[in-house]
């Protein structure tokens, strides 16, 4: 029997970090898709941030921890659409991430999907003294998602969640 | 008992899975070696990508053809024959940065063509595992390019050694177009793409960059390379295998 509703699930898998960028949770970043109950169990639909996340099992792990502790052995299963994008990431969600040192992500558009298009946006903002006189380090950086940044104005690398 | 349909769509679904992690267990040599510190993260992110790619398409494979089979069985459990990368992934880039670049250039313009196309397939796992991949690929290949243009528009040297890189590379480009029944069987189903029909887009998509960078196709290319959709390989593949396979050839029972 199933004695909590899909609310109930949804806060409780909303408490559950993001194992590398602990100041959002799994929902706020978009991983969780789907809760569903049945009659015995629930399942959980999650897609990855990147095909290769290696955050992504420990978020499994998690979900299914949190769960059994409320008499929950949940179906966990990976689904691949519609692919995740840092989109789905709200306002509030966004600003957690400046707050911890992290350039949010920008809206992206469909039409600078190619890799020639010239999707320069301009420099990103600094989380720390918000100047724009900052430049790109790498495309690349710590995870998966993020890209390193520098600013010119306080001096300080910084991370940007890429824009996917 | 799969049906011929089912079959193909295993054979398709490893021919790209393959392709890709043994593209990925090439770049991942870098790691601790990459030329500046930020190439090296970025090494192992394209690599950690192109790895996740080849798991989604093997999970595919291994739940069509049910019996119980993994993702790992097909990365670690098979031989060189059984293979079904193409010959210019699993060529060795001997510490040459350039080279890989221009590898990861080259496949990449095709791979971001091919998922392009196969986001409308009418197989629901292949178009969203399409849809997924095409993000990490664009920004693989733009990457990759903005290299290939750095280093051909840089110095003498630097464009010579890519320009050798790209003439050492080409006779490898055409395996890349190369398809049979599978593909045909498939394409009459809505699932596959007509890789004839990405050729001359991706013609011109590899030539803009390499007017770019001062670059020029070799012409006059009497030989193409070819094998992979066969299982015949290169000489140096063998090696890449008993490097990328020891752990399980060692301790079969290892488990993650």
């Amino acid at each position: 029997m199933v004695t909590l509703d899909v609310r109930e699930i949804w806060d409780l898998l909303n408490s559950i970090p993001d194992p590398e960028v602990p100041a959002i949770s799994i929902v706020e970043l978009g991983v969780v898709r789907d809760v569903r109950l049945t009659d015995s169990n629930v399942q959980v639909d999650i897609t990855p941030t990147y095909s290769g996340c290696p955050a992504l099992k420990n978020m499994e792990d998690q979900i299914r921890a949190k769960l059994l502790l409320v008499g929950l052995n949940p179906l966990i299963k990976t689904i691949y659409k519609p692919a995740w994008t840092t989109d789905w990431m709200s306002d509030e969600t966004k600003e957690k991430l400046r707050a911890y040192g992290i350039a949010p992500p920008e809206k992206i558009s469909f039409e600078n999907l190619h890799p020639f298009a010239n999707n320069d946006k301009g420099p990103v903002a600094c989380p720390f003294c918000s100047s724009i006189n900052t430049s790109l380090t790498s495309r690349f950086g710590s995870t998966a998602c993020k890209a390193l940044h520098f600013c010119n104005a306080c001096f300080q690398p910084f991370e940007q969640f890429k824009c996917h | 008992m799969m049906t011929d349909l089912n079959k193909a769509l295993v054979e398709f679904c490893l021919r790209i899975a393959d392709n890709s992690l043994i593209h990925a267990q090439r770049i991942s040599e870098w790691t601790g070696h990459g030329p500046i510190l930020e190439e090296d993260i970025a090494m192992s992110n394209v690599a950690l990508d192109l790895i996740g790619q080849a798991r989604g398409f093997y999970t595919y494979a291994a739940q069509l053809e049910g019996n119980g089979k993994t993702e790992d069985v097909y990365a670690f459990h098979r031989g060189e024959r059984e293979f079904r990368n193409k010959l210019m992934v699993e060529q060795p880039d001997n510490k040459d940065f350039g080279f890989t670049m221009m590898k990861l250039f080259l496949n990449g313009c095709f791979d971001y063509l091919m998922f392009r196309d196969l986001m409308k397939s009418t197989d629901e796992t292949i178009s969203g595992l399409a849809a997924k991949s095409i993000k990490e690929v664009t920004y693989h290949v733009r990457h990759a390019g903005e290299w290939v243009v750095r280093l051909g528009d840089g110095t003498p040297e630097s464009h010579q050694r890519i320009q050798n890189s790209l003439n050492e590379l080409w006779s490898f480009t055409n395996e890349l177009f190369e398809q049979d029944s599978i593909d045909t069987l498939l394409i009459s189903n809505g699932i596959a793409f007509d890789k004839e029909n990405v050729r001359n887009e991706w013609t011109k998509m590899v030539t803009e960059i390499f007017a770019k960078a001062t670059l020029s196709i070799p012409e006059n290319t009497n030989y193409f390379a070819t094998g992979g959709l066969k299982g015949v390989h290169s000489e140096h593949f063998g090696f890449l295998l008993a490097e990328m396979q020891y752990l399980p050839r060692m301790y079969p029972d290892a488990v993650w």
